[in-house]
């Protein structure tokens, strides 16, 4: 019961002060907008609606993946509040807490995961907005697949942060991991025309599948043939990567001193 | 009087360097103890071994009576602290930084708008409760750390010095805090400083710590009588001289020259003085100045360790940016 109270109050803690922050939620419309609009267009019309996919445009194609990647982003900049949490001392007050690591990390994790949805959720109305078409029924299905996506992200950003002593150095970490992942996990092009070497370290992003199962969602029918796996696979496979991450979070969070 | 906290033979080491080494102390229930020492004492680190955050080298503890190793969980729940950096969330109000502290010590949902009210009240924070911690000053942050180490009522608050880098009057404010605090909560308090002042005003009884160790303990009042009496400053034309003719002469034996004046501990200052001018006139010795005053801490520590308390270069850095950092957020 205490641990579920401290679960739900630290859960609490990183929601406000994501929602008061105004800045980052505004500020959060702004990359997803350039990628969809001038990257979209610009490279749709370059291809000359040459996609390789009957019935989608360019933009439509990596709608979904440019929700992946901002579900990436976000979740992976997350890790910055360990800093700023050890940074400004809040962070023995957490430790010292009678409750266990494990409490902890999820609670900093799944509220971190829930300011992270609220930005995915912000890019689907910007799409609609665009004039990609979903429907109330694939906006929520949506919801706990982005959800789901995010949990494994934000662990690994609170595990590298829980390790780093200062904000500049997770910076330079961050960058190292967020681009290779997002370019290598289709979220811009199908990673079934990749050539054989690039396939395959695709196939071991996380975020492929993730970026895959929104696809199937997003797209619905006109994706099925191009599908890297069915959706129940995609979602297990990110389900695993979920746990995974967890255990190491939990872990990383247990030797913080 | 039962023991809160009993410490048996306790040591921690960093590689080679032994912070705190074989202490052996006992707090007793509802009484405030003073952990006086310059800085790198040991005495954060004596502190963070307590409240479980360290774990011991060598050596065992007690709180409330419970194993600060093997029963860490319930040490936790028996202890409030404040440390010495700032440890609040300033994106949040005041009034949400202690709820989630109640739910982080499991204080029952139905009890925690009470308990909140009436601390907020205490620390005289009620008017501002609702606005974030970024836009408090720095005492006042010091105020809500103090009513949050004891919404979940505590039996020991720890304390790590916890007037550093304030000004004086707030500190003055904080000292009168910790006191009705503890009156009202009817709890132990442990508290680091490195100011004499507050170890002399606060606390019960003074522990003095110096390279790990325990080198003096007991009330105030009586680390000073050990002293044996008050202490007379010279400053004369001729120190050399003066001494060896107080020394000789006078047969006063517990001398010595601090920054270029004569400082003698005698039993009847009062008695002494005119002797001592005395002496100084007969042997044609100019007298620039000389004062009279009753002994306190920093004699205690001069006298027990040989040394002032050493003021830590870097520490201070420490304490100034711990202000920085207050202000900046």
């Amino acid at each position: 019961m205490t641990e579920l109270r401290g679960f739900y109050t630290l859960w609490l803690r990183e929601v406000k002060r994501y929602l008061r922050d105004r800045t980052r939620i505004v500020s959060s419309f702004v990359q997803p907008l350039l990628w969809l609009v001038i990257f979209g267009v610009g490279i749709g019309a370059s291809l000359r609606g040459a996609v390789p996919i009957p019935g989608l445009n360019y933009q439509q194609l990596i709608f979904p993946g440019i929700v992946g990647q901002t579900l990436l982003f976000t979740s992976m900049f997350m890790g910055i509040s360990v800093i700023w949490d050890k940074e400004f001392g809040f962070m023995k007050e957490i430790l010292v807490a009678p409750i266990s690591r494990m409490s902890i990390f999820l609670g900093k994790m799944v509220g971190d995961s829930t300011d992270a949805l609220i930005q995915g959720i912000i890019v689907l109305i910007l799409g609609l907005a665009l004039g990609i078409k979903i429907d109330l029924i694939t906006f929520l299905a949506c919801l706990p697949v982005m959800l789901l996506i995010t949990f494994g992200l934000v662990s690994i950003g609170l595990t590298i942060a829980s390790f780093m002593g200062s904000l500049e150095s997770f910076g330079a970490i961050q960058s190292f991991i967020n681009l290779p992942l997002f370019f290598l996990s289709g979220a811009l092009f199908q990673i079934q025309s990749l050539p054989d070497w690039m396939q395959a370290v695709s196939k071991a992003n996380p975020l492929t599948y993730g970026v895959d199962a929104l696809r199937s969602i997003i797209l619905g029918g006109l994706w099925q043939p191009f599908q890297v796996q069915p959706i129940f696979v995609d979602l297990a496979v990110v389900g695993f990567f979920d746990l995974c991450m967890i255990v190491i979070g939990t872990w990383a969070f247990a030797r913080m001193k | 009087m039962t023991n809160v906290i009993e410490t048996n033979q306790l040591t921690k080491s960093f590689n080679s360097l032994t912070a705190v080494d074989k202490l052996d102390i006992t707090v007793e229930s509802g009484e405030i103890f003073g952990l006086l020492g310059p800085n790198g004492a040991g005495k954060t680190t004596t502190i963070s071994m307590l409240c479980t955050i360290l774990k011991p080298t060598s050596g065992t503890a007690k709180v409330n009576g419970f194993d600060i190793v093997k029963e860490a969980t319930q040490v936790r729940k028996s202890i409030g602290i404040v440390f010495q950096d700032p440890s609040v969330d300033d994106r949040l109000t005041g009034r949400e930084n202690l709820y989630m502290h109640a739910n982080l010590y499991g204080v029952p949902s139905s009890e925690q708008k009470n308990r909140i009210d009436s601390i907020l009240k205490l620390v005289e924070l009620e008017d501002r409760a609702d606005d974030l911690l970024r836009t408090y000053s720095g005492g006042m942050r010091r105020r809500l750390e103090l009513a949050r180490g004891l919404i979940h009522y505590p039996k020991v608050l720890f304390l790590d010095e916890p007037t550093l880098g304030l000004d004086p009057q707030t500190r003055d404010h904080v000292w009168k805090y910790i006191r009705e605090l503890k009156e009202a909560h009817d709890i132990t308090v442990v508290l680091t400083t490195h100011y004499m002042d507050e170890a002399d005003k606060l606390s019960d009884r003074i522990a003095i710590m110096d390279y790990g160790k325990i080198i003096a303990l007991d009330t105030s009042a009586k680390l000073k009588e050990t002293l044996e009496g008050d202490v007379i400053t010279v400053k004369a034309n001729n120190v050399d001289a003066f001494l060896s003719l107080i020394t000789e002469q006078m047969g006063l034996q517990k001398t010595r020259i601090v920054n270029g004046a004569i400082e003698i501990t005698v039993r009847n200052g009062k008695a002494m003085l005119p002797r001592i001018v005395e002496t100084a006139t007969h042997n044609k010795i100019y007298i620039e100045s000389i004062s009279l005053r009753e002994p306190n801490l920093e004699d205690v520590f001069l006298h027990y360790t040989g040394r002032m308390i050493r003021v830590d270069a870097g520490k201070e850095l420490h304490g100034f940016s711990a202000i920085q950092r207050r202000k900046i957020r």
